[in-house]
């Protein structure tokens, strides 16, 4: 073992130094390219910064659509998820209210067709996307709060859907920022 | 649905398309052929230079193994400190403050041996510099460690009689220039032009549309991405790992990612088959391991995308599956092939909550990492699978009652031995932990302890259980996913995984190198007629019923308990 430790030192230092040090200064420099320029992507309306493309955030008034739930409130300064087992009662009593809550505001949905992202936590708590049809399933509220027809809102919806990878690899969604950012534009 | 089947489709088949030539390109690199990244040759001869390294010394396997404790120890007292006194050292711009002694001592051992158990949160527990010069480094070097030891035994097994095999700090220093280092340079460049993060500056902040001000956190965190998925470390940037937005952006970060995980391990079975002179024996191995995987995988994409049925149970109809701890961008079927995939190699980085999946996907994930060979760990993978294979030898040799024989030489009493005892390891250490956790849960529930037992789980009965069976088997499995719900920051849960993290590691390498160092010692006997043929497909079926066997007979009384009576109470 002795024989071994001094060079186990020097090459530690060694590679300290090129992957810790010189690797990822390497990477920021390039992402200096990227959108965001390595910092994150923002997202600006009417002249300010209203948030991150990627990351999701808080959409609880009956004149937006809404984001998922979220275990962490949206507060991207931590992330997480709920971690609630299937069959916890706690946890299947709150989900119950989400579906009661969501059906007080949506009058006139039915709750077979509550899509079920709508009513459970996202896992990072910051998950920027619904699927289009929790999307569409809020038109109605929407559409009578802000007076537009619901086919303008649907034709919204529509608009900022973004299918599959290359057409055919993942899941469909709607990015929630996008859509009501869009959604204020709309006059 | 189709779509997100499809894309788990393509996403397996892009990663076997990369990995056969990448093993082609390992075998080469370790062989001494020429590459096209010799380039590199005049850096690695500087670090040696400067390491006061020759690497054309010849050594044994104990020399082997000396030199890698040694440094493996040198990089724990390393990172112990750096996390204690992380809070007087540079590139804290969020002033994060230092680690307990329990939390760091459980963090340093954690990350040394390529787990990356995570009992704090990225973005409050750690600053960049330990981000960067603890926990990323640590990442690359853990892996490389795995990548050398795997070197070493294949080495043995080529040769026909011999106790010379090479220079550890060569392979060491090879698997970093001239696979993960190159390797990560690209998939962090994928990563940073999709959205990640790769500057140094600290937490930016915005006023929402509906007038909330909200800090997001953020840092370089695009380079830790790709080396936690290539070296299959799994330690996260942001505490929601892969599934945080910035983690894990898009959905071709997703197949990024994915790929990268399981493309060494795949590669590492390919390059075996190149590197030992048996093609046949690596596809027969490859295959059983694929067989494995598919029999895990099946059953949890299913299980995902039928929904939860307490929740079927309330009238809602869940066409998207269960999404409870799922983000949208995935979707359920490739939640469920991450949850897979990253639990039967050793990544154990998740883009979903393992804690909120349905049962039976639990105790898949619970089986993927007890065996823990099927494809596996970076270089550690192959290393298990070596173990139950001279089980499957000697239980064959017994059945047709001729003394056993690997690859030309006499498997003896002294091997068999040393087989059996890190085969009986596991479910020891993972039984013992949730045994002991359980009776301190039950007897000792108000244990002053930062987080007091009785609030240890975030889930009643037989799903709590599984909490506490899951943190033992992740850290035997030197995996680090979790069923995060543990309330494990308390120095009962850091001290007692610490110690499982360095068994359930360093013996299950010291193992397979001495038993591949002593039969490479041994006199060679060619093949003949009587020969048992360790390439074929009977063999291969004998090695997984081996597997199967062993770990029924270890765990089904604990899976019982846990997923299996979840699922009995929830259907």
């Amino acid at each position: 073992m002795k024989r071994y430790i001094l060079p186990a030192i020097r090459l530690t230092v060694v590679l300290i130094v090129v992957l810790a040090g010189i690797f990822p200064l390497f990477i920021s420099a390039i992402a200096k390219m990227a959108p965001g320029k390595g910092d994150g992507e923002t997202v600006t309306h009417n002249g300010r910064i209203v948030g991150y493309a990627n990351i999701g955030q808080k959409f609880t008034g009956d004149k937006y659509f809404w984001s998922r739930p979220s275990a962490v409130d949206y507060n991207a300064a931590g992330s997480g998820g709920s971690n609630k087992g299937a069959a916890n009662p706690d946890y299947l009593k709150t989900v119950q209210e989400r579906i009661d809550t969501f059906l007080v505001h949506n009058p006139g949905v039915r709750k077979e067709d509550i899509p079920v992202e709508l009513v459970t936590a996202s896992a990072s708590g910051l998950d920027p996307d619904l699927s289009p049809a929790a999307a569409d399933i809020q038109v109605a509220r929407i559409a009578k709060i802000r007076g537009i027809p619901a086919t303008r809102l649907h034709a919204l919806v529509d608009q900022y859907t973004k299918g599959p990878l290359l057409g055919m690899l993942g899941p469909s969604k709607v990015n929630v920022l996008q859509l009501n950012i869009a959604l204020d534009d709309l006059k | 649905m189709t779509t997100e089947i499809l894309g788990v489709i393509v996403t397996y088949g892009l990663t076997l398309l990369l990995a056969w030539p990448l093993g082609k390109y390992i075998a080469k690199v370790f062989n001494g052929d020429r590459t096209m990244l010799d380039f590199m040759a005049p850096m690695e001869s500087l670090f040696y230079k400067l390491s006061g390294i020759n690497p054309r010394e010849e050594m044994n396997w104990k020399q082997h193994l000396k030199a890698l404790l040694t440094i493996n120890l040198v990089w724990f007292v390393y990172a112990f400190f750096v996390l204690i006194f992380q809070d007087h050292l540079p590139l804290n711009p969020d002033g994060n403050p230092g680690q307990t002694p329990d939390l760091a001592f459980n963090t340093a051992i954690s990350f040394v041996v390529n787990c990356n158990l995570q009992h704090y949160s990225g973005e409050s527990g750690v600053s960049y510099f330990s981000q960067l010069f603890v926990l990323a480094f640590l990442q690359f070097v853990s892996a490389a460690t795995g990548i050398a030891a795997l070197v070493v035994v294949l080495k043995a097994l080529r040769e026909k009689t011999t106790d010379k095999l090479g220079n550890f700090w060569e392979f060491f220093v090879k698997s970093i220039t001239r696979l993960l280092l190159p390797l990560s340079i690209v998939m962090a460049i994928i990563l940073a032009f999709n959205g990640t993060p790769a500057s140094y500056k600290g937490k930016g902040s915005y006023v929402s549309m509906q007038g909330d001000t909200v800090n997001v956190s953020r840092g370089p965190a695009a380079g830790m991405i790709a080396i936690k998925h290539l070296g299959t470390n799994g330690g996260g940037w942001f505490g929601a790992n892969s599934s945080h937005p910035l983690e894990n952006p898009n959905y071709i970060t997703y197949i990024t990612e994915m790929v990268a995980q399981v493309i060494i391990p795949i590669a590492m079975i390919f390059a075996l088959g190149y590197f030992i002179r048996r093609k046949k024996f690596a596809y027969v191995v490859f295959g059983i391991m694929t067989i494995g995987m598919l029999c895990l995988l099946i059953p949890t994409i299913i299980t995902e995308v039928n929904g939860n049925p307490a929740i079927a149970h309330m009238g809602v109809t869940q066409p998207t599956g269960a999404m409870e701890g799922k983000e949208v961008r995935f979707g359920p079927a490739g939640s469920a092939y991450w949850s897979v995939v990253t639990t039967i190699i050793s990544t154990g980085s998740v883009n979903a909550w393992h804690d909120s999946t349905m049962p039976v996907s639990g105790l898949m994930q619970l089986l993927g990492m007890m065996i823990n060979s099927f494809y596996g760990g970076c270089g550690v993978g192959f290393l298990n699978y070596f173990v139950y294979i001279i089980i499957a030898v000697f239980i064959s040799g017994l059945m047709v009652g001729r003394t056993p024989e690997f690859m030309g030489h006499k498997l003896e009493a002294r091997e068999v031995k040393i087989a059996a005892l890190i085969t009986l390891l596991s479910p020891f250490l993972i039984l013992a932990g949730t045994a002991l956790s359980s009776y301190v849960l039950a007897h000792h529930p108000d244990a002053d302890w930062a987080v007091k037992p009785s609030a240890w789980l975030n889930n009643p009965g037989y799903h709590g259980f599984s909490e506490m069976l899951y943190e033992y088997t992740s850290a035997n499995a030197n995996n680090g996913s979790g069923f995060e719900g543990l309330g494990d920051n308390n120095i009962f849960w850091n001290i007692t995984t610490g110690f499982v993290l360095i068994l359930g590691r360093f013996l299950p390498i010291i193992g397979p190198l001495a038993i591949a160092g002593l039969l490479a010692k041994k006199k060679y006997i060619p093949a003949s007629a009587g020969t048992l043929k360790t390439d074929s497909l009977t063999f291969g079926v004998v090695t997984l019923a081996v597997i199967i066997i062993i770990n029924a007979l270890s765990y089904f009384p604990a899976l019982t308990l846990g997923p299996i009576a979840e699922y009995l109470s929830l259907h």
